[in-house]
């Protein structure tokens, strides 16, 4: 069987295995059993791909396999992978393994993760599919479980959140099922291949359209301005492996998709319309960090604080070079990262705490070190410390973006870099809040600090953030190279 | 000399170690494996000085930079690529001998002055984030990766400002700190990247090859606002380090940050990291010169500002900390004065090697200042000169070697200060006189607001901290909790005394053999005009000093009593915090932020709330038309059938 095709099957596996398991201590070796495996496997792969690579195997997609599956309309499940893809399925194995770790005292486990490996399997088939139909039906297995998660695992409002997003997150797909078909349709129905459609030729007066209902429909994902209210609530009703994996991973499929699909399908049209969602997502980069700046609730702060990073991701998309792009891919991987190492801690001091508001708590760096620490690092790299991933990722794309020969991109640019100083003011103000100062709510005393499980959990983003910030030639390289083929379709424009 | 590298790499590695396992550690075990690691740099240091200004350093009598190390960290495009590496150069090796000194000194320093603190291990693992990123600054071979390490230097300063992060006036000072210098750093950030867009590299060296070619060239033409594109860039890249070197409007962070320990304001903010703005132009003067002098200029005029503003406010504050917080502002505002008036080869270049001199002893008497600071803090448990006052009976080696840093940065022969002063002045009286007039005044406040602090800490009557005149009564043994102060240990006293000596004879070293504008050595002597207005004006600092602070008097009470408005401006900083207050907190939050979280909770998604109302709505509307009743589908049947039939008819 292709290696590819063993990152859907792992999940199921996982969900049969599941469902015969009938002690929690089955359930958690079913799922760390899985996890684990998802992990080796993500490793496994990128070392396959680099000796592939460096056996000189030049080809776009590598390990690619096709079933046709409906023949009338030339559907098949097409699994490939480049450099992107593979950073991708990196990162969401790491942290559906992280995931499980902070998930570990669920009720009704059995049934909260049978939906976590449902979601699993759309995530891991939306990175692998290189078929336009196949990647939108994963993507649309990787929404729907998201409703019941946050529906019924959920704390506050959640049947409300979980409705919102679920709805707005389907209207997106709305427009991406249009657009889907759209491509298909005149591109010459003859293939939903992505690599093939883009060889072919889009008439730009179809681009025109396609694109823009493409780039929204995975812009809602994206937490794209000014769809990006869902982002919010979702975030702060949802338990906190679902926050993790819907922030670290979900979100991603937005910017992959705008990138996939989007641009690479439809490059004129991204050309000649790209200035208007590049206004929209610098808006995003802004007001994201502004909004975050007010909030009260650490969820809220940081689902705030996505929007605006999400937003520098589609921002260096639109960008169209390869080091703006570079950085977007990165910024993904960053993202992800620090963003589920915030939301488990986030879910660990709520556990503890019982209150997610800034205001009633102070102090807690004394009560529980570990767990402060380990936040103290989550907000320096999203502040952009040098060593953390967050600065590589940001400044590539400021760099990559400034490159620009038009003036209007580079202005905005600078404007997209003030989030930098904006961003300093909220994570610092929140650090200071809740970690430092006298100890607000004298219930906290003696409040224990972060289980194994919850360490294994934080430790192995931690190492993951601090390994990219300092090696970040290693994710750099394996993006750049894939980037060659659209970067190629926009120099020919 | 590929072991500089090491000089970097040990304080990593110590961070790393003292970090991750230091809690496992005794505390002392802690501090003294910080310390060693750290007096291995210094050795390291002193040989990597040794053998560049007395071996491999010249070549046809010029300076010339060495890169024993550097290679590709990330690559952006073709051109533009973060390397890391070790540039050796004169203004870098002094540098790293400055630094490895003072942090040596302060290791050794805190071992005493930290003694039985929570967090000891903690405080060491950040001293050696802070040694490891400000050598890696002062070594950066581009100008990204100076940025990188100006970020570490950053946090590593946050980290310490906010040592005791209980105490809400540390988190609120070390937050104030690192916002403030980011903003700064935003400035920083865009002239890199406007620089590089335009000259397609980062290297220091090709930027600054050739009288700057590159930059003047390459900047061809372009305007913004009246301005060049090139004097924007290099304006946004000093705005950087204003904001680090405290320049007014940006210096609010500094007398704030002293809410952290001692030690580090020692050697974070007085002698080293605030001194970074200042390398920051040095390194790249020949670009500032031929590239943008209006810029150069505007730096001479606003370091001037601040060393006057800086100095003013100096004389009014009573917290000790706070006097030489302000004494640094005005100091490294002189520092830029001296590069800003400053031209370009041999003497032209007076200023450039003045500002390096200046920087070089006035990190030893700074530091020096501060860890007597600290040991009297230690004596007597308080910040206030209200609460000081005759100790030097008590503590002699304290009172000694604070005397020597007094008159070491008073500018008195044969101290050092008075030798980089002298040079500073000198240069600045041959550009422009209105900026010497202002230097040459501050010189005088300089020693009238340091001789006050020392003869109040020093002589003066003993009080009490309520400042009455009890303190007697406690020494006698009756005034029971208040014990005697007495001189600091060891381990405290040592630094000071190595400290001492070196604010003595560094001011002998003939500077301008190793460091100049040009990396040619010249000659310089003392321009005995200039020297003598200069020893004029503090001799008569210190004797209004004496007069007014050596024996307890009514007289300054008196004295601020009759400057009114003045005096009460000065002593509240001339409100530039509550300015800065007023920016962050009403406009910022309530006029930025606090609208756009209505906007985006009633208009973004109250419309998203809205479409989903109407949906229902609308549902709701419709939905009787499904309502299952026969009759009332066999009607619409008929009535239908009726209507297209006569549409199908009479169109």
């Amino acid at each position: 069987m292709n290696i590819l095709s063993l990152f859907v099957v792992v999940p199921v596996l996982m969900i049969l295995f599941l469902f015969l398991s009938k002690s929690m201590k089955q359930i958690r070796t079913v799922m760390i059993t899985g996890a684990s495996a998802l992990l080796i496997l993500a490793t496994l792969l990128t070392v396959l791909f680099f000796q592939e690579r460096a056996g000189g195997n030049t080809a776009e997609m590598l390990f690619v396999s096709s079933t046709v599956w409906y023949a009338p309309l030339n559907i098949c499940y097409t699994v490939g992978v480049d450099g992107i893809s593979v950073a991708m399925l990196c990162l969401s194995a790491i942290i559906v393994f992280t995931g499980v770790f902070s998930s570990w005292n669920m009720n009704m486990a059995k049934e909260y993760f049978l939906w976590y490996c449902l979601l699993s399997v759309g995530v891991f088939g939306f990175f692998i599919s290189i078929d336009l139909f196949t990647m939108f039906l994963f993507y649309e297995v990787a929404l729907i479980p998201m409703y019941l998660l946050i529906g019924l695992w959920g704390t506050g409002r959640k049947e409300y959140s979980a409705m919102k997003l679920t709805l707005m997150l389907m209207g997106g797909s709305a427009f991406l099922m249009v657009g889907i078909i759209g491509i298909y349709y005149l591109s010459g129905h003859t293939t939903m291949n992505l690599v093939e459609i883009a060889k072919l030729h889009i008439p730009i007066e179809a681009q025109r359209w396609l694109f823009p209902v493409t780039f929204l429909g995975f812009g809602v994902l994206g937490a794209l301005f000014p769809f990006h209210t869902w982002s919010p609530d979702g975030h702060a009703s949802a338990p906190t492996a679902v926050s993790m994996l819907h922030a670290g991973v979900l979100m991603k499929l937005g910017g992959y998709g705008c990138f996939r699909v989007a641009m690479y399908l439809m490059p004129e049209a991204a050309q000649e319309l790209g200035w208007i969602f590049l206004i929209l997502t610098g808006i995003s980069v802004v007001y994201g960090a502004f909004s975050a700046v007010v909030q009260t609730d650490l969820k809220y702060i940081n689902a705030y604080s996505s929007v605006s990073h999400c937003g520098l991701v589609l921002f260096a998309i639109l960008m169209m070079n390869q080091t703006a792009m570079t950085g977007a891919i990165m910024q993904m991987l960053s993202h992800g990262l620090m963003t589920a190492l915030f939301f488990s801690l986030i879910g660990l001091i709520y556990g503890r705490t019982h209150t997610r508001d800034i205001r009633e708590m102070g102090g807690l760096m004394k009560i529980m070190p570990f767990a402060s620490v380990c936040y103290v690092i989550a907000g320096l790299a999203s502040l952009g410390l040098p060593g953390l991933s967050g600065f590589v990722a940001e400044m590539t794309i400021f760099v990559g973006s400034f490159q620009h020969t038009d003036t209007f991109h580079r202005v905005l640019t600078i404007a997209a870099c003030c989030s930098i100083v904006i961003t300093a003011v909220y994570i610092l103000r929140t650090v200071g809040k809740i970690l430092y100062g006298p100890v607000q709510d004298q219930h906290h005393i003696g409040l224990s600090d972060a289980s194994w499980f919850e360490k294994v959990s934080v430790v192995c983003l931690i190492v993951a953030i601090a390994f990219m910030g300092l090696y970040p030639s290693g994710a750099s390289n394996i993006i750049w190279d894939s980037l060659s083929p659209i970067i190629s379709k926009f120099a020919l424009l | 000399m590929e072991y500089s590298l090491f000089i970097v790499v040990i304080p990593f590695l110590l961070f790393l170690f003292l970090g991750l396992l230091g809690t496992k550690l005794k505390s002392i075990v802690a501090g003294i494996i910080g310390t060693i690691g750290m007096g291995i740099c210094a050795v390291l240091a002193y040989t990597v000085a040794y053998q560049y200004f007395f071996g491999i350093g010249k070549t046809n009598g010029e300076w010339v930079k060495q890169i024993p190390l550097n290679f590709e960290w990330l690559r952006f495009t073709e051109n533009l690529h973060i390397d890391l590496g070790v540039l050796l150069d004169p203004i870098s090796v002094m540098m790293l001998v400055v630094i490895t000194t003072v942090s040596l000194m302060v290791h050794i320093y805190s071992l005493g002055y930290m003694k039985g603190e929570t967090g000891f291990q903690r405080y060491y693992a950040f001293l050696s984030l802070f040694s490891f990123s400000m050598l890696g600054l002062v070594v950066a071979t581009n100008i990204f990766q100076m940025y990188i390490f100006w970020e570490l230097v950053g946090v590593s300063s946050y980290s310490l400002i906010g040592f005791y992060y209980t105490k809400p006036s540390a988190v609120a000072a070390s937050k104030k700190a690192f916002i403030v210098t980011r903003f700064a750093d935003l400035g920083f950030l865009i002239g890199i990247l406007i620089l590089s867009f335009y000259t397609k590299t980062f290297d220091f060296g090709l930027l600054t090859a050739d009288h700057a070619s590159l930059v003047t060239t390459s900047f061809a033409g372009g305007t913004f606002m009246g301005l060049s594109i090139a004097t924007w860039a290099l304006a946004l890249i000093f705005m950087g380090g204003a904001g680090k070197s405290a320049m007014f409007p940006l210096h609010i962070w500094l007398p704030d940050a002293m809410e952290g320990p001692t030690p580090v304001s020692a050697l974070i903010h007085a002698a080293t990291m605030v001194v970074a703005g200042v390398y920051l132009v040095a390194r790249l003067f020949p670009v500032y010169i031929f590239a943008a002098p209006d810029v150069l200029e505007m730096i001479a005029f606003v370091g001037a500002f601040t060393a006057l503003f800086a100095a003013v406010i100096a004389i009014t504050q009573t917290d000790i900390k706070r006097v030489l917080a302000f004494s640094t502002i005005s100091q490294i505002a002189y520092m830029m004065v001296a590069l800003g008036v400053s031209g370009y080869g041999d003497h032209e270049g007076l200023g450039y090697m003045a500002s390096m001199f200046h920087l070089f002893t006035h990190a030893f008497f700074k530091a020096l200042l501060f860890l007597g600071a600290g040991s009297v803090i230690h004596a007597v448990h308080s910040n206030e000169m209200s609460a000081m006052g005759g100790l030097h009976k008590y503590m002699k080696i304290t009172s000694i070697t604070f005397f020597i840093a007094c008159l070491a940065i008073a500018g008195i022969p044969p101290f050092s200060g008075f030798f980089s002063k002298d040079e500073i002045l000198a240069a600045a009286f041959h550009h422009q006189p209105v900026i010497f007039w202002t230097l040459w005044v501050v010189a005088g406040l300089t020693a009238f607001y340091m001789f006050r602090l020392y003869f109040s800490i020093f002589w003066n009557t003993p009080k009490s901290p309520k400042g009455d005149l009890v303190h007697s009564a406690s020494l006698q043994g009756v005034g029971g909790e208040h014990h005697k102060p007495h001189e600091s240990p060891a381990p405290m006293t040592i630094p000071l005394i190595i400290l001492a000596v070196f604010s003595i004879f560094t001011g002998l070293i003939p500077f301008a053999d190793f460091i100049s504008s040009d990396n040619i050595p010249f000659h310089t002597h003392i321009d005995w005009t200039v020297a003598i207005m200069s020893i004029a004006v503090a001799v008569i600092g210190i004797t209004i000093a004496f007069m007014l602070y050596f024996k307890d008097s009514k007289q300054p009470a008196r004295i601020a009593q009759a400057m009114g408005g003045f005096y009460q401006a000065a002593l509240h900083k001339f409100y530039m915090d509550e300015i800065w207050m007023w920016v962050t907190q009403t406009v910022i939050f309530r006029y930025i932020c606090e609208p756009i979280k209505w906007f985006d909770r009633h208009i973004i998604d109250g419309s998203m709330n809205g479409l989903a109302w109407i949906t229902q709505k609308s549902s709701a509307g419709i939905k009787g038309l499904q309502s299952g009743k026969v009759q009332f589908y066999a009607w619409v049947f008929i009535f239908g059938s009726i209507v297209i039939a006569a549409l199908v008819l009479f169109l």
